[in-house]
């Protein structure tokens, strides 16, 4: 994050990042206009184009500079949108964004392998690629209106996938979900045209929405700073979602379908997480700062609330829901350690938790087509007339208690430890949260797979071809960056120092918290006793 | 000798070219009934073309008018009375438009309900000559001629449903109020009268700007009763109580034309009068609009959610929309007024599509408005239902389309302005309003069908919709076609 202009940083002359966003939309399209007659390419289509849009991301891995200096935004791209403002489309990654954009990549294709809506298809292909595009534009907008207006636009999509293709409750949870994130991004707005005017009267140039320039110049005063860090903040708590501002989620994850809980939980929970670093620790260091026990009391509060909920649940689907508000408090927590540490156990958190939580929503959406019931007390001894997916389900359930060896242990370990560093005694209560998870997954899972099998449940059919197919990638991801997360780390690590430097720069008299050891990552497994000293 | 007593007395310069909208629709709608109470037994058709014909022609012209205003500047003419620059050009388009999508409508709409055709075309004429009128006027007496215009004609096609008791209500009680608001408009010219010494706005705002008044109380009564007479036109709180019913029971075409057209001139008057006028006192007055302004947003968004009527919600829901326009006014720059313009433009799209929508919804008699009649539309008719989805996400004030560009717009002048207060106000409204189009959309996708009966969709209301759609996602993706266009409309006074 150097004050390099984006214009100069161009490194590929093909627009790699507006293709990510042009190539679902054209998709979309494409379902729209299909003949009647043919609607078995309805599917066909969909599953190319975000096929499409997933290998790109996956070359942008391989491109990606990740020698030393290259903090900076990269494959930028430059195009005006309404000049009378100083709005463009401006594009970059860095080693923040870089994953995220990978994550949604790799998930909308499988979602869309994974399952097959029970009506409207044409309309169920094309939200979904919609909210691709959508969603693509979020991590890799730099201008603020781009960002918002694709942070907002998801609503939509995403609103007709539960509110049309959901289960029981599906209007009440559709409409709770798109007034809650509305709600909560309203003032976002505001936030956003203060700023930017404000930075333009301080500074005496022109108006202008570039992320880099405002967050550069640091031009707000300090009280005004933390207003405007409020009115974002406001928007990023609900799409979290924060405790107390989570109580949209557990229906809207239990009601949508299972590509939508999969997407839900995969990355729309990461644009709040993902805004909290990019436009408001980055934005404003110093807001972030001052408010940051408020936002790490609150990461705790959700970690032990979304723990001990889950553990009360009758509902899969549900307990799996509730278990995201544990875990999203575990990013926030590292995100507000304001440190290497507890930031890019954050952000290695939020591909975990896609990753984990995609394949248990995917999981449960399974048993559910199986078994017509997502009641834990209805089901049980599915281990044996379904041992592979019983096997399965162990793996994925135990990366997300997080299992040394698996991926979830890495980002739990660092979030820990970077909140040890900063904040002893929130790391130490946050600890207790590992243990509830343990308790509340290994629970439900001996209740679902163990135990005597319930009648009518005899016959349970393991897993399809299509179905290996699906959860293959995710399973070897799991393994992959639980043993060996440094290709990760060190694409992320220039981006997150930077961004650490740059808080130090803009606030007074602070420090990255640290251990004397400097970065532990790769260190043995004796973590969470560490925590405990 | 009296020859040349005569060549003393001076004509008024007459700018023939400026006034070539104005006399084709006020003339089009004059010859039109001419004709018809002539020839008695006119097809329906004839009219309709006519009416289609001049409002093209019109159109038009306003190409060429706009580019020599653009070359030669802002002008005055008939003794100063009346005047053209971008504003009156912008207003003007945007009123022949809704013209056309609303013949476009009444022309099946007046079949279907077997009422007659050609005096409809002509107050629409009329009508749209008098807020052409309004957007042009440089004095307040010939501005309060064309408010009269407008209204008398958009009385009667408010009654024009004749075998309908609630037309007939509707056109009363709008009828009564308005008159109500005409008499406050006209004593408020009297006190600015007073104060300044005249009905000139350009007059008006040389003298404001080298006099101070010790006393300006008249001045300041004045700006109140205008307030309180164009507040009414453009249905603005405290003075948008008739609006619910008179949505409610008017004809769904004349509606689209009220919230549209009538909104449109009612603004351009608006802006021509305070903002362009009384830009010295723009600390008397911002806050009373700024007022009104939240307090529109605010009714407007609450009213709409307890309504089970589609049409009162979205009568409650221009009220919020008429709160958001008062927004950009009450910032009192250019950026605001360009934002107000680029809000109307929008409005009138988003606006005449819907009550396309309802219009055809309503079905024969008119009265299939409540929301029980949308239920399960979208598997009946994907295609109108997926349109009127656009438009109520636009109205919602979502990304990407062009409802989040009228309301960017009018957020980001007061920000500048620094109206902290109403920005916020408004965006929280949003949120609140939003529900009630999610209510609607929630009917047509996520209920099932009550009953299904076969709607009949007629192709006037099919353009007319697809066209407003289209509008909608096009200026959503790029703002920059109308932005930059109403960015040069700001009304611009200059003497004669």
């Amino acid at each position: 994050m150097s004050t390099a202009l984006l214009a100069t940083s161009t490194s590929s002359s093909f627009p790699v990042l507006p293709s990510l966003i042009i190539i679902p939309l054209l998709g979309a399209l494409l379902v729209a206009v299909t003949s009647r007659q043919r609607p078995e390419l309805l599917k066909l289509i969909a599953v190319m184009t975000s096929v499409t849009t997933g290998a790109i991301s996956i070359w942008l891995l391989s491109a990606f500079d990740s020698t030393h200096g290259s903090a900076e935004f990269q494959f930028g791209s430059h195009q005006q949108w309404l000049s009378d403002l100083g709005i463009s489309w401006t594009f970059g990654i860095d080693g923040i964004s870089l994953f995220l954009v990978v994550l949604t990549g790799v998930l909308f294709p499988l979602a869309l392998l994974a399952t097959n809506p029970e009506h409207s298809n044409r309309a169920w292909y094309g939200w979904l690629l919609v909210l691709e595009a959508g969603v693509m534009g979020v991590f890799v907008s730099l201008d603020l209106v781009m960002f918002f207006l694709c942070f907002e636009a998801v609503l939509v999509p995403m609103y007709f996938l539960i509110g049309r293709w959901g289960h029981g409750n599906r209007t009440y949870a559709a409409t709770k979900f798109f007034l809650y994130t509305m709600a909560g991004s309203a003032l976002m707005l505001v936030g956003i045209l203060a700023l930017a005017f404000l930075h333009a009267e301080a500074t005496g140039g022109p108006i202008t929405f570039d992320l880099v320039e405002i967050a550069e110049a640091q031009s707000l005063a300090t009280t005004t700073a933390r207003w405007v860090f409020l009115s974002f903040a406001l928007g990023f708590a609900v799409k979290v979602p924060i405790f107390p501002l989570h109580t949209w989620l557990p229906d809207a994850h239990t009601e949508a379908p299972t590509a939508g809980s999969v997407i839900l939980a995969g990355v729309l929970l990461k644009l709040g997480t993902y805004g909290f670093l990019r436009f408001g620790l980055y934005l404003f260091p110093e807001a972030s700062h001052y408010f940051a026990p408020v936002f790490l009391t609150l990461g705790v509060i959700g970690i032990l609330y979304g723990a001990v909920v889950a553990t009360m649940q009758k509902d899969l689907k549900r307990l799996v829901a509730y278990s995201s508000v544990a875990h999203l408090g575990f990013i926030v927590l590292g995100t507000f350690a304001l440190n290497t540490e507890g930031i890019e156990g954050g952000l290695l958190q939020m591909i975990n938790h896609g990753v984990s939580t995609s394949a248990l929503f995917l999981l449960v959406g399974m048993i559910y087509e199986r078994t017509h019931t997502r009641q834990i007390e209805e089901l049980g001894g599915l281990q044996r007339s379904a041992p592979l997916m019983a096997g399965i389900f162990t793996l994925v359930m135990l990366s997300s208690i997080g299992l040394p060896g698996l991926n979830g242990f890495v980002g739990e370990f660092l979030i820990l430890l970077g909140v040890f560093n900063a904040h002893r005694w929130w790391a130490v209560v946050a600890t207790i949260g590992v243990v509830l998870a343990a308790l509340y997954l290994l629970w439900a899972y001996q209740r679902v797979f163990h135990g005597p099998t319930k009648e009518d449940k005899e016959d349970i059919r393991d897993l399809s071809l299509k179905e290996k197919l699906v959860l293959g990638p995710l399973v070897a991801l799991i393994i992959f960056m639980g043993v060996y997360p440094r290709p990760v780390i060190e694409r992320m690590e220039p981006a997150v120092d930077a961004l650490i430097e740059h808080i130090e720069t803009h606030v007074d008299g602070f420090h990255e918290p640290i251990t004397q050891k400097g970065s532990s990552i790769g260190e043995d497994s004796s973590s969470d006793h560490g925590a405990h000293e | 000798m009296m020859f040349a007593e005569l060549q003393t007395i001076p004509s008024p310069e007459v700018l023939w070219w400026a006034l070539v909208p104005l006399l084709l629709t006020g003339g089009g709608g004059v010859v039109l009934l001419t004709f018809a109470s002539i020839k008695s037994n006119l097809p329906s058709w004839f009219s309709a073309l006519w009416v289609a014909g001049i409002s093209a022609a019109g159109f038009i012209s306003l190409f060429p008018i706009w580019n020599r205003v653009a070359e030669e500047g802002p002008k005055t003419f008939l003794a100063g009375s009346v005047g053209v620059d971008h504003s009156s050009v912008f207003i003007t388009g945007i009123l022949i438009l809704v013209v056309i999508a609303t013949v476009a409508l009444a022309h099946p709409y007046l079949k279907r309900e077997d009422l007659p055709e050609v005096e409809f075309y002509v107050l629409l004429l009329l009508a749209a000559a008098g807020g052409i009128v309004m957007a042009s006027a440089n004095g307040l007496i010939v501005m309060f001629l064309g408010i009269e215009i407008l209204s008398l004609a958009t009385y009667v096609l408010a009654a024009y449903h004749l075998r309908k008791i609630q037309s007939q209500e509707a056109a009363l009680k709008y009828f009564i109020l308005g008159a109500f608001a005409s008499a406050f408009l006209l004593y408020g010219i009297a006190l600015i009268y007073g104060a300044t010494g005249s009905t000139n706005l350009v007059e008006i705002k040389e003298w404001l700007s080298v006099n101070i008044l010790f006393d300006d109380g008249l001045l300041l009564a004045g700006f109140a009763m205008l307030l309180a007479g164009l507040g009414f036109k453009v249905a603005a709180v405290p003075f948008h109580a008739w609006t619910p019913d008179v949505y409610q029971g008017a004809p769904s075409p004349v509606v689209g034309w009220m919230a549209a057209g009538v909104k449109a001139a009612g603004f351009a008057a608006l802006l021509r009068v305070f903002v362009a006028t009384f830009g010295s006192y723009v600390s008397d007055w911002s806050p009373a609009i700024a007022a009104l302004a939240i307090a529109s947003v605010l009714v407007g968004s609450i009213g709409a959610v307890v309504q089970t009527d589609v049409k009162r919600m979205l009568a409650y829901s221009s009220i919020a929309h008429a709160g958001f326009l008062l927004i950009g006014v009450q910032a009192a720059t250019d950026r605001g007024t360009a934002a107000t313009f680029t809000y109307l433009a929008i409005y009138a799209f988003l606006a005449t599509g819907s009550f396309a929508v309802i219009s055809l919804v309503g079905d024969q008699g008119d009265n299939q408005h409540d929301l029980e009649a949308y239920k399960g539309l979208g598997t009946r008719k994907p295609v109108l239902a997926g349109a009127f989805t656009i438009l109520l996400l636009a109205q919602a004030g979502v990304p990407f389309t062009a409802g989040f560009i009228a309301k960017f717009g009018v957020i980001a002048a007061a920000v500048e302005a620094r109206s902290w207060t109403p920005a916020i106000v408004a965006m929280l409204a949003t949120a609140i309003a939003a529900f009630v189009y999610l209510r609607i959309i929630v009917s047509m996708y996520l209920s099932e069908p009550s009953e299904e009966k076969e709607l009949s969709i007629h192709t006037g209301g099919r353009v007319v919709i697809a066209v407003s759609a289209a509008f909608t996602i096009v200026v959503g993706i790029f703002p920059s076609l109308l932005v930059d266009l109403a960015k040069d409309a700001i009304p611009i006074l200059v003497g004669g």
